[in-house]
């Protein structure tokens, strides 16, 4: 079950990552949400799911986007794994710290993807750190409301459901 | 169980999956001389598999070919022993039979410059006694040797026939305290007689004090002892010192080097004179 859900929240984060595409910070995107996915995986299920979860996700994103196959893998797989560990290391189930995990899951995944790309020689930053840094800032935004919603929608549906009940 | 056990092990499951990221970057990457990286690091990672493997079987090559094998190494070490010995007999026997032609030949050449009616023999064996300085040769009376007949070689004056058998003679030779010839100085034509002191040397006398003679002077044969034809070297003088009676005390080194003799010529020509200066021969 947890597969199939994981596996319908890439495929919607990548749907709605192409509809975003033109939202762009200084040529990077404004908000990732694959990797917000990722890390939120990595956050519930632990380092193993969400390093597999940021393998597929990436590899995905890759075959969309990127010009060669397995950078933004290989960046979303240590993002995907790290964020378990650090989830299964430290208590972060309030905002602030899923806030600071994604700000950090974000750097992380930019320095790995751009390193790569430069290294490679398939596309030049100018002027990364603006750009990542706005990028971090709109995946930990759009992520901790993002987690609230979900992990709140539940509850609230339940709730009403309930009320209703009591109702009649 | 599979899948449980490596989700219990997140390390190599990272491991695996960075390793498939290079890999798979790797494949779709060109270096600059336009090969792709994967296929340069696996030809690079597997040239240095088969040079460790290469150097592996070399190792174990040169073990075996220089510990284990040793045992056929031995036995061919022997075989070229063997081998090696049979050689060196071989070459001393073609160095032998050279030196023999060679021998043969200055006898010939002498023989013919000699234009005497010689006869060559081999030296067969040497004195039974030191005392006395004979070799035997294997010409005897029915090759026509005589008595008093001279016996010269290459290098010169030898001796003369003593005795005669059948097919062997005894040669007495020049060294021999018994042995004398008539001599002459070349340079000065001075005469005397050499004989034989017995230890090798020669000694030449009733040469007169008042006769210019000095080391390094060639003594031949003067043919007035009826033995030796005339003319033949006897050897060099060595030493000159003054003597009793008026005469000069002169040692002369022979020409001849005894203790190589190996092939003589037998001089049958009739001596043109038997008189000697003290006719002791």
């Amino acid at each position: 079950m947890k597969l199939v859900a994981a596996s319908a929240a890439i495929l919607v984060a990548l749907a709605l990552q192409t509809t975003l595409a033109g939202l762009v910070i200084r040529g990077t995107a404004a908000i990732d949400l694959v990797l917000i996915v990722v890390v939120y995986i990595a956050l519930k299920s632990g380092p193993v799911t969400g390093l597999l979860a940021g393998t597929v996700a990436g590899l995905i994103q890759d075959a969309l986007s990127t010009p060669m196959l397995g950078i933004g893998g290989l960046a979303k797989t240590l993002v995907g794994f790290l964020s378990g560990v650090l989830a299964a290391q430290f208590i972060l189930t309030g905002p602030l710290p899923r806030f600071v995990l994604l700000l950090l899951a974000t750097a992380l995944h930019a320095a790995i993807f751009m390193g790569l790309c430069v290294l490679l020689d398939l596309r030049q930053f100018p002027d990364p750190v603006p750009a990542v840094i706005g990028q971090a800032l709109g995946n930990g935004f759009v992520g901790v409301v993002g987690f609230q919603l979900i992990e709140w929608l539940p509850g609230f549906v339940d709730r009403r459901r309930a009320g209703r009940f009591l109702k009649r | 169980m599979a899948l449980a056990d490596i989700r219990q092990r997140p390390g190599v499951l990272l491991g695996a999956a960075i390793l498939m990221h290079v890999v798979l970057i790797s494949a779709q990457v060109n270096t600059a001389s336009g090969l792709p990286v994967l296929q340069v690091i696996t030809f690079g990672s597997f040239a240095e598999v088969q040079r460790g493997t290469m150097a592996m079987v070399d190792g174990v090559r040169n073990l075996w070919s220089g510990y284990v094998a040793l045992k056929d190494a031995h036995r061919e070490n022997d075989a070229l022993k063997h081998e090696l010995q049979t050689l060196q007999v071989r070459l001393q026997e073609e160095r032998a039979e050279a030196q023999r032609t060679d021998n043969l030949r200055q006898l010939l050449e002498l023989r013919e410059r000699a234009h005497l009616d010689t006869t060559a023999a081999e030296v067969i064996a040497a004195a039974a006694s030191p005392e006395f300085r004979t070799v035997t040769i294997d010409k005897g009376t029915s090759e026509g040797l005589k008595t008093d007949m001279a016996v010269i070689s290459p290098a010169g004056v030898v001796g003369r026939v003593i005795l005669p058998s059948g097919r062997a003679a005894k040669v007495q030779l020049l060294i021999d305290r018994n042995a004398a010839a008539g001599g002459l100085i070349e340079r000065t034509r001075v005469q005397g007689v050499v004989e034989g002191v017995g230890d090798g040397s020669l000694r030449m006398d009733y040469v007169p004090a008042t006769a210019d003679v000095k080391p390094g002077d060639l003594v031949v044969t003067s043919g007035i002892d009826g033995i030796y034809p005339k003319g033949f070297v006897i050897g060099t003088i060595e030493q000159v010192d003054r003597g009793s009676g008026g005469y000069h005390l002169i040692t002369v080194r022979p020409a001849v080097d005894f203790t190589r003799l190996e092939e003589v010529l037998v001089v049958r020509t009739p001596p043109a004179s038997r008189e000697g200066p003290e006719g002791k021969p």
